[in-house]
């Protein structure tokens, strides 16, 4: 739903916000060290594939149930 | 709720655990319990005022702990409500004074020489000394949350710190919650910080300026019995599902969602 101006809920980017931040808190990860996982991973990544975008990465922790989990998205193009 | 040595507690300073502390320990005493409600906010004591019991501390918990008074003398009958007593904190020390071997045999002594059926522990902000001295010697929790985003983030912490310690029953207070802003979508709802925490829900409390009126005559709200749906009400309610009646939520708003999702979460239609 938006109301004025067309926003978005708060509520909604709030409760975005806190799942993750509390997923590097769990899991007592810092964010940036994701980030610098991410960078490497990318490097290596880019040396087998050489075509990928930055932009597809998706990098990060995750709840799964009891347990944190790392999700690394990482599509390849086919051909 | 089993646990009789329960510490009230949150994290992030200002979001109601004294407040909580007076109100279900008094409410539960009006249902009969013998309850002792104990500061542990060593150096910033505030439970006496808030009870309105500021002018009879004689002796506090550190006098009891160092063995100048005995612990009978420091305990503070409530003469405006049977069954209800205060150990304060000590305003003069810091928390340093505080050890949990002390914290644990004044909790069972009170317990077994002294025949309370529940004690309270008001624990102090922050996860230091303070909050774990007032933890070691509780065998439940009840975890005052705020919604809204460094009081939900800290009693996350708060709560892993909790089952680290092997708390048995840990449940959730939902403190001052403004059903106007939940319903324009700007507070969180009761079901996002029962999916974000992940704990059990004990209580919903809106927010209610009678608090601020209670605390400011020293008289705790949930003792007004003409109070309808306000915070006074939350807490009384509070206080009977501690004492394992089965108390409804009330929908502290008029139509919409917020009834219809906390039907949803108990399961009915």
């Amino acid at each position: 739903m938006f109301g004025l101006f067309g926003r978005r809920r708060s509520k909604d980017k709030l409760k975005e916000r806190l799942k993750l931040v509390l997923s590097y808190d769990r899991a007592k990860l810092s964010p940036g060290n994701v980030e610098e996982l991410k960078r490497e991973l990318l490097t290596v990544i880019k040396k087998y594939f050489p075509a990928e975008e930055d932009t597809d990465f998706d990098v990060k922790v995750e709840q799964q149930g009891d347990r944190m989990v790392l999700v690394a998205n990482l599509p390849v193009k086919a051909g | 709720m089993n646990a009789k040595a329960i510490v009230v507690t949150s994290g992030k300073g200002g979001v109601g655990k004294t407040t909580t502390t007076a109100n279900v320990g008094a409410a539960l005493a009006r249902l009969g319990e013998k309850v002792c409600v104990i500061d542990t906010d060593v150096g910033l004591r505030n439970l006496d005022v808030v009870m309105g019991l500021e002018g009879r501390v004689v002796y506090d918990l550190i006098d009891v702990f160092e063995g100048r008074c005995k612990l009978r003398q420091a305990i503070i009958r409530d003469k405006r409500v049977d069954n209800l007593h205060l150990l304060a904190a000590s305003q003069t020390r810091d928390k340093s004074a505080l050890s949990d071997t002390r914290m644990k045999e004044t909790v069972r002594a009170l317990l077994e020489d002294e025949d309370f059926d529940r004690v309270l522990i008001d624990s102090p902000a922050g996860i230091e000394s303070g909050f774990q001295t007032a933890a070691s010697a509780a065998d439940g929790a009840l975890v005052v949350v705020n919604p809204e985003v460094s009081s939900v983030r800290d009693a996350d912490r708060i709560i892993g710190l909790l089952e680290a310690q092997e708390i048995g029953e840990v449940r959730l207070i939902i403190n001052r919650l403004r059903p106007a802003m939940v319903k324009r979508g700007d507070m969180l709802e009761v079901n996002d910080v029962l999916e974000i925490l992940g704990v059990k829900l004990i209580g919903i409390v809106p927010e209610d300026e009678q608090i601020l009126i209670s605390t400011n005559i020293g008289s705790p709200a949930s003792l007004d019995d003409n109070s309808k749906l306000g915070a006074g009400t939350a807490f009384r309610d509070i206080a009977r599902r501690l004492a394992g009646e089965d108390v409804a939520y009330p929908s502290f708003e008029p139509q919409g969602g917020f009834l219809s999702g906390l039907r949803r979460l108990f399961g009915g239609t």
